[in-house]
């Protein structure tokens, strides 16, 4: 299930349990899924049309008149496009307002780099009062928008459009601020979030025919980050490798690394995008061509080890 | 709802006093817009002492009319109006962009009961009050709101988008107002980059428009009745306006967009205020 259609999803779930939750979405309810919203409950639902930047707005004067508005359209829109706006007409006033993106990351594929956010968590990461979220499944992103909704404050969660591994059961319970540790490995930790999760799991079975132990942390919530996980798994297996379909610059890798130098400094290796704009292709070439397939991973686990030496 | 020749009378009174007011804590701070303050004076005077409903205990209060500075240069009117209508002390005025001060420097609603919300960063302010006039339309309410908008900041291209926003979804609770002074700060608008046809634009928009005189108490009153009355779409009043009204110091001269008066001009306008009562 995509990550996409699971918000779809919880907005319904959401829309049924609570009278104040109205959605917005600029022309993409189709493929933001807020379409099975729009369905379900018309006369909540607003579609402002190719207009970002009004739809921040339209979303803060909402929250003000006491909705709980949830604003979604591709992420490098909602963040870049109207950055500005949820800086100033949500952040700055401290506002309750939802902001889901969809179709985050380079595994939008085909649309190439004008589509691709690599950007996204770096730019939300960076307004004060944001809480940044992004879920590694279906399950998780369910119990992400429930969480959300209950949290006073802008929220951004950030989504992603193709199939993703279930990887969480019934039992798991999703907390914001809260790592989820699959395995606290013995020799270095991997760090993941959103679709890197499972691609971490997997680069950890690899490993394993090697007698690498690695431990692998899905660390869904961004911003507050889990400080006291990142400290822990430093000072268990002394190395680190961050893994995130995003720009190596100030999303997960950027947030891991500043708890790292300040608290427990330790080799670090950070997977993702290198500083560079991404471009078409599949899910599976494009991985490969960034570096950051299982394959990648595992590679970086042998490298942050020997630097442990 | 007809004005009445004594409401007119202390509106204009109460518009006087809300000049004097925003002179002296500028030229006390000595940062701030002064031009755009004074333009929009009246503009705020009918709508917090003739239009709107609110309870300055209450700033929370659900029945509430909405006010948004779109223009949030011109904070220390809002300030000004607020101490009037009594969600702050007048002596709080003085703290005017200080450390620690409610009044920053522009409207910051997280610090100041009866900010709708903050603004400063131009042209986001009329998104925000569609988003606000359409949640009162869901919930079947009576609530109005009115969003301040300057003439400079219609060149965001936001506003158009909001523009858009609000005739689609027939926001008639909505009433937007544009200070069209004529001037921003890098010159005349007309030169910088023109705005006008202003009138056109919004009825083309598929707005109800009204033109003003922007000084004319009895004009904008009677434009914020009738705006009211009109049903399926939003209203925008084009209030024509001098910038720097209320003294020859000031009236017309861009460099007092962004900038305060010193001792010496802050008494010659404000002679010039008292003067204006005393002789009508």
């Amino acid at each position: 299930m995509a990550t996409r259609d699971a918000y779809g999803d919880a907005l319904v779930i959401l829309g049924k349990k609570r009278n104040d939750v109205v959605v917005l979405d600029a022309d993409l309810s189709g493929s933001t899924k807020t379409g099975k919203f729009a369905k379900a409950y018309p006369e909540r639902f607003f579609n402002v049309g190719i207009a970002e930047q009004d739809m921040i707005g339209t979303a803060a004067g909402l929250s003000i008149a006491g909705k709980l508005p949830f604003a979604s359209t591709f992420a490098v829109f909602a963040t870049g496009r109207a950055w500005e706006q949820v800086r100033q007409s949500v952040c700055y006033p401290n506002l309750n307002v939802k902001i889901v993106a969809s179709h985050a990351g380079i595994t939008v594929g085909e649309d190439g780099g004008s589509h691709q956010s690599v950007e996204d968590i770096a730019l939300m990461r960076v307004l004060p009062h944001m809480t940044v979220i992004v879920p590694a499944d279906g399950p998780e992103t369910l119990q992400a928008i429930e969480a959300v909704a209950e949290h006073k404050g802008p929220c951004y969660v950030r989504v992603g459009r193709n199939k993703v591994p279930t990887l969480f059961g019934e039992d798991y319970k999703f907390k914001i601020g809260k790592a989820h540790v699959f395995s606290a490995g013995k020799d270095a930790a991997i760090i993941a979030t959103g679709l890197m999760v499972a691609e971490a799991l997997k680069a950890r079975d690899i490993l394993k025919s090697d007698g690498i132990d690695a431990g692998v942390i899905n660390m869904s919530t961004i911003k507050p980050i889990d400080a006291d996980a990142i400290i822990a798994a430093a000072k268990h297996c002394g190395a680190i490798v961050t893994a995130e379909e995003h720009s190596i610059i100030g999303g997960l890798g950027g947030a891991v690394a500043e708890v790292l130098a300040e608290s427990a400094p330790v080799p670090l290796v950070r997977i993702g995008v290198k500083d560079t704009f991404g471009t078409s292709g599949d899910q599976e070439g494009l991985l490969k061509h960034y570096g950051m397939s299982a394959n990648d991973i595992s590679s970086a686990v042998k490298e942050v080890v020997r630097k442990k030496k | 709802m007809v004005v009445t020749e004594d409401q007119l009378k202390a509106l204009k009174e109460k518009a006087r006093k809300i000049r004097v007011d925003i002179l002296k804590m500028l030229t006390d701070c000595g940062s701030g817009h002064t031009g755009g303050s004074l333009s929009s004076a009246d503009i705020a005077t009918a709508l917090y002492f003739y239009k709107m409903k609110y309870d300055a205990k209450k700033p929370d209060w659900k029945g509430r009319d909405h006010f948004i500075l779109s223009k949030g240069h011109a904070a220390p009117l809002l300030y000004t109006v607020l101490a009037h209508a009594g969600f702050i002390e007048q002596a709080e005025l003085c703290t005017l962009r200080k450390l620690g001060s409610r009044l920053q420097g522009h409207p910051d609603s997280k610090y100041l009961p009866g900010v709708e919300i903050s603004t400063g960063s131009l042209g986001q302010g009329l998104s925000v009050a569609n988003g606000i006039a359409l949640g009162h339309k869901l919930d079947k309410t009576t609530n109005r709101v009115y969003v301040l908008l300057g003439d400079g900041e219609l060149q965001e291209g936001q506003i158009w988008e909001a523009a858009m926003t609000a005739a689609h979804y027939k926001l008639d609770n909505l009433c937007a107002l544009v200070d069209n002074n004529g001037l921003q700060i890098d010159g005349p608008v007309a030169k910088v980059m023109g705005v006008e046809p202003i009138t056109d634009k919004w009825r083309a928009f598929g707005w109800e428009v009204i033109d003003v005189d922007g000084h004319d108490m009895a004009k904008l009153t009677t434009a914020l009745d009738s705006a009211e009355t009109v049903k399926g779409k939003p209203t925008m009043v084009v209030c024509r306006t001098i910038k720097g009204k209320g003294s020859k110091v000031f009236e017309g001269k861009v460099e007092f967009h962004g900038t305060t008066p010193s001792k010496e001009e802050c008494e010659t306008a404000l002679k010039e205020l008292a003067q204006e009562t005393m002789c009508k």
